[in-house]
């Protein structure tokens, strides 16, 4: 269990140490993307810490200025690279406010689904990367296997396995194909089996519980204050869910439950994660029975003109590592004026410091990874 | 509504209502929508404004700091999420070209802080009482502000 | 007898050896001793060293999830004999795979610096080949043969991770190039 700060200074006070600046730089073991952690260290006690980024930083913003409307999309896919349905999904979200557009109702239980397969996929690379930071392989190895499996999901749906290109601005670019409807709920009930297993791997392990429970607590306090969000933040207590407190597309017709935990250590927020996963699959299931009901000739997609008119629009939505929000600042032309996007992990990342800080170095890996990062959409 | 109240889950009617009594009609609530209050403050208002926000109506969650090159000025949009109602408030504040400094919000929320620096490093407006004003995404050597309109981008001219 | 057709050609035939033997001696008379040595063991070295590929453990954005798709079961690049590496100073390959920003360029040309030689580089993904999707960015370099020599380029957006493995196999041909001449004496 990780002891106070100030219990450890009394204990080894009289002896002389110095400490040292480790910098656990762009290129390291534990990556979870390309950053900087320098941690100050007192022995093995971590005393300070500062997170740089900026190495993928290559003004999406601006270069969005430059592009159509339409042409963002796929830009929007490579912002988070891992959870890239979500940001085109929120792109277009925007657009279609700030256009004042409705979007048919098939495509936004059809975006749904998407989003959900979105959200489990990237869930699994992040336990494949806890996998890997626990010093644990096979939980690697058999979440990138299940991963295939919802990948292969997407390129049944739209062609593509990661970034997918598939929201349009207005709806979706196709509809469910019929090897999609009939491989979805295969793959649900496949997954929700498989899933125990991978965390058996972990759960029934005392070490990397150990290594888990009681390492990088945060107050409710400190958390909301400090800006964290998503699965992060409700395993520290807060009850927030932006897909069940403020919806968007069809969220409030659809029953799914939201985990919360209290603890706000590592562990609860490794559990929240894995709870989603459950919750994800319910939601898919449950969407996909609604498609099949709206039928098979039902509109998938709008047309949307080419220029915006001139006025603001911001758009939020509930990223599998937070939440992510754009504004758009139109002129009437058929180029934003300004888009701007807020990434969850930009947010979660400053707050480098107060985690870490009073834990030993080899926690510091388990730690970070439980923020979940994907530096694209951090630097953008 | 008594003003030094406060209010958990305000609906967006009665944030109206609180914020006109409260800064006696210097705050402009544009439009309101369902779980969304879109308001412009004077420059020298916004701290206290977002003091009032996050003391009295639980506003604890800053998500944005955003900045916008709107030519004749530049602009600061802040977008706070109240965690018990879903509500968003937006914020929005013109401070003129040649004096581009406004107060930091990161003493209210922690969580600003590196909004307040990437808006500082990309748009060149400076937050006074910002602990550590520095460039973080693009490296130090950079002397420009990337997101400027007067910067152009290659095939942009 | 053409050794590129049998990789694993330590184990040969009794029928085989005996061809490729002597001719190997028939060599050995007409030419130097080195010459020979390098001829006896240039095969062996090169069907070492191409299938032992030790790639740097580095992601930079996109196309590292493909690359770690790649080490996944399904693809399962290990077979090939690709075993990613913490240590620059333990590999052979550095693999770049996401775009180049101007904060990234000197630890890139680092990295590749510490790679001891006999060293490759591969450029994986569109970003990497020529800058991509961002091509007018003011933070992004126009492609990693700017800052290193490169010796495959691995086209997509993101490169598949069959497209990774079937990029890999071109560059184990380049190696087995390499070290057929056993140039490991002349070192």
């Amino acid at each position: 269990m990780a002891r106070d700060l100030m219990d450890i200074r009394a204990e080894t006070d009289e002896l002389t140490t110095d400490k040292m600046w480790v910098i656990m730089g762009p290129q390291h073991p534990f990556s979870h993307g390309l950053w900087t952690l320098k941690v100050e260290l007192d022995g093995e006690l971590v005393t300070d810490a500062e997170p740089i980024v900026g190495y993928l930083h290559r003004g999406w913003e601006k270069e969005c200025e430059n592009r159509s409307y339409a042409k963002i999309v796929p830009m929007a896919d490579r912002l988070c690279y891992a959870a890239s349905m979500t940001y085109s999904h929120l792109y277009c979200m925007t657009v279609e406010k700030a256009l004042g557009l409705e979007v048919p109702e098939k495509a936004q239980y059809i975006r749904v689904v998407a989003d959900e397969i979105c959200r489990i996929s990237s869930h699994l690379m992040w336990l494949a990367a806890v996998g890997t930071d626990l010093g644990n392989l096979t939980v690697f190895l058999w979440c990138m296997r299940e991963r295939e499996y919802w990948m292969d999901l997407f390129v049944r749906l739209c062609g593509a396995r990661m970034t997918t290109n598939y929201p349009r601005i207005g709806g979706v670019r196709n509809d469910i194909t019929e090897l999609f409807d009939r491989d979805v709920d295969r793959c649900v009930q496949h997954f929700e089996k498989a899933l125990w297993d991978i965390i058996a791997l972990i759960d029934d392990s005392s070490i990397f519980l150990s290594r888990m429970k009681g390492t990088g607590i945060l107050t409710r306090e400190q958390c909301v204050n400090l800006g964290i969000t998503g699965p992060a933040m409700r395993g520290n207590g807060v009850d927030f869910d932006i897909r069940r407190d403020d919806p968007y597309e069809v969220y409030d017709k659809i029953d799914f439950e939201v985990p919360v935990l209290n603890d706000g250590d590592s562990y609860s927020r490794y559990m929240v994660r894995v709870e989603e996963l459950f919750q994800s699959c319910k939601i898919i299931t449950r969407a996909m029975q609604k498609i099949r009901a709206i039928g098979k000739n039902a509109p998938y997609r709008y047309k949307a003109p080419t220029n915006v008119p001139a006025g603001t629009a911001m758009c939020r939505l509930e990223d599998p590592r937070g939440e992510s929000l754009m504004y758009l600042v139109a002129d009437g032309s058929g180029k934003p004026y300004r888009l701007k996007v807020r990434s969850p992990i930009f947010t979660n990342v400053s707050a480098s410091k107060p985690l870490v800080v009073g834990s030993r170095i080899a926690d510091v890996p388990v730690i970070m990874a439980m923020i979940d990062m994907c530096l694209g959409e951090t630097d953008r | 509504m008594d003003t030094n109240a406060v209010y958990q889950k305000p609906t967006d009617e009665e944030i109206k209502t609180l914020l006109n009594e409260k800064f006696e009609g210097k705050v402009n609530v544009t439009k309101i929508e369902t779980r969304r209050v879109y308001a412009t403050v004077p420059r020298e208002l916004i701290h206290q404004v977002c003091e009032y926000i996050h003391d009295n109506l639980t506003f604890e969650h800053i998500s944005t700091v955003i900045g916008v090159d709107m030519i004749d000025n530049l602009r600061v949009v802040y977008h706070i999420d109240n965690y018990f109602n879903g509500c968003v408030i937006e914020l929005t504040v013109d401070i003129p070209n040649d004096d581009p400094h406004v107060a930091s919000i990161s003493d209210i929320w922690v969580g600003g802080n590196w909004h307040e620096r990437e808006t500082y490093e990309l748009f060149g407006i400076i937050f006074d009482g910002h602990p550590h004003l520095a460039r973080l995404l693009t490296p130090d050597t950079y002397e420009f502000y990337p997101f400027r309109k007067s910067y152009k981008l290659r095939g942009q001219e | 007898m053409d050794m590129s057709l049998y990789p694993h050609a330590v184990a040969m035939s009794a029928d085989e050896f005996m061809t490729w033997s002597s001719a190997m001696i028939n060599d050995l008379l007409s030419a130097g001793t080195k010459k020979t040595v390098d001829k006896l063991t240039g095969p062996v070295w090169s069907w070492a060293m191409k299938n032992s590929m030790h790639p740097l453990h580095w992601g930079l954005a996109c196309c590292a999830l493909e690359m770690a798709a790649a080490s996944a079961p399904r693809f399962d690049a290990e077979r090939y004999g690709m075993i990613y590496r913490s240590s620059p100073r333990q590999t052979d390959i550095l693999l770049v795979n996401g775009w180049i920003s101007k904060k990234i360029r000197p630890e890139i040309r680092r990295l590749y610096e510490q790679i001891p030689n006999p060293k490759w580089v591969v450029a994986m993904g569109e970003c990497a080949i020529s800058g991509g999707p961002w091509y007018d960015s003011y933070n992004t370099v126009q492609g990693l043969d700017q800052i290193v020599p490169v010796d495959v380029y691995i086209p997509g957006c993101p490169a598949r991770p069959d497209a990774m493995i079937d990029g890999f196999m071109l560059l184990q041909k380049k190696i087995d190039d390499y070290f057929r001449r056993g140039v490991f004496l002349e070192d």
